[in-house]
């Protein structure tokens, strides 16, 4: 019952949080700050997203062959390679450098 | 921001179509790279004595996969009703704060919005900004939106069911296939001092608070 209730609770409100964004009033969006504070937003959410996920299990910071992922790819990006390109072969390389 | 409205890029048929099969190869390419952690969230979560109508409910409505895999790992680990509820939403937020953007950027109204907001996270987000100064950022958006959704609900319930064949994301590498594809779309937007700047700081600062955040993700990246 207890994680029934877990489950319910968590699910509503996270789609709730999602839903917040949707219906702040227009004119809140359009002020300069708004706009700057807004553009920065996803750019800084991602790239912790990605320094997370890459360089932390856990709350301990780790250097492994997620790492050496990263680095293929931001060579790949960095020499405008294709996307699929930039995927697979961060994935091969990690996968590679696990299998070391 | 100035997102230019589609009709001021006259696109001759021929990159109309490139643009539309670049965005349907990555979309794919996205939704392809969520399903290790899907068939891994449906393992964890039946190891974490949800029933399988609770672990698809969590993929439908939740629909977030940092969020998700908190709120299971902590429940199976033994950790209060609470905590794992608690942390399932303060992940959650950053899709709060995506929403106010893809709201800035797209302005859906009426129903179209409780649509939007629901398919609003890491994934779609980025392929919708990457794809903003060339017109195409609300195709890119739902392309991403549908292919995410159906991979990460359709592998979620194969993993509750028959357990995660695929083994760890880091044994096929595919732990790293989010970070690469956020590396790819959020490139074309660094293009400003500042907002490289804004990258690098937010990439810094996130692993020194990361060590005193609880550990509540066993796996990361998907949604």
């Amino acid at each position: 019952m207890k994680l029934w209730l877990a489950v319910l609770i968590a699910s509503a409100s996270c789609a709730a949080l999602k839903l917040a964004g949707f219906v702040v009033p227009a004119r809140l969006l359009e002020s300069a700050v708004a706009r700057r504070i807004l553009e920065a937003l996803p750019v800084t959410l991602l790239s912790a997203l990605i320094s997370v996920s890459v360089f932390a299990t856990g709350n301990h910071l780790m250097l492994d062959s997620r790492a050496a992922g990263l680095a293929v790819a931001l060579i790949l990006v960095a020499i405008r390679a294709p996307f699929l390109v930039v995927v697979v072969a961060a994935c091969a390389t990690a996968a590679g450098v696990h299998a070391l | 921001m100035s997102e230019p409205p589609a009709d001021e890029h006259p696109l001759t048929d021929a990159s109309r179509k490139a643009a539309e099969r670049r965005i349907r190869n990555r979309a794919l390419t996205i939704g392809i790279s969520v399903t290790p952690f899907g068939l891994s969230f449906g393992a964890v979560s039946v190891e974490a004595h949800l029933s399988v109508v609770q672990v698809c409910l969590l993929s439908l409505v939740l629909f977030s996969g940092a969020s998700q895999f908190a709120l299971v790992s902590i429940i199976g680990a033994g950790g209060s009703y609470f905590s794992a509820v608690g942390t399932a939403l303060l992940l959650g937020v950053r899709n709060g704060l995506y929403a106010a953007r893809i709201n800035a950027l797209l302005r859906p109204s009426g129903w179209r919005r409780f649509v939007m907001a629901e398919v609003t996270i890491d994934e779609s987000t980025a392929m919708a900004l990457s794809e903003a100064p060339s017109g195409n950022a609300a195709r890119a958006f739902w392309s991403t939106a549908l292919s995410v959704y159906v991979l990460w609900n359709v592998s979620t319930v194969i993993g509750a069911l028959v357990g995660n064949a695929l083994g760890s994301p880091a044994t096929t590498g595919l732990d790293v296939a989010g970070p690469a594809a956020f590396v790819a779309l959020l490139a074309p937007r660094l293009t400003t001092l500042r907002m490289r700047m804004v990258a690098l700081a937010s990439g810094l600062i996130a692993l020194v608070t990361v060590r005193s955040c609880p550990s509540a993700r066993r796996s990361s990246s998907a949604g």
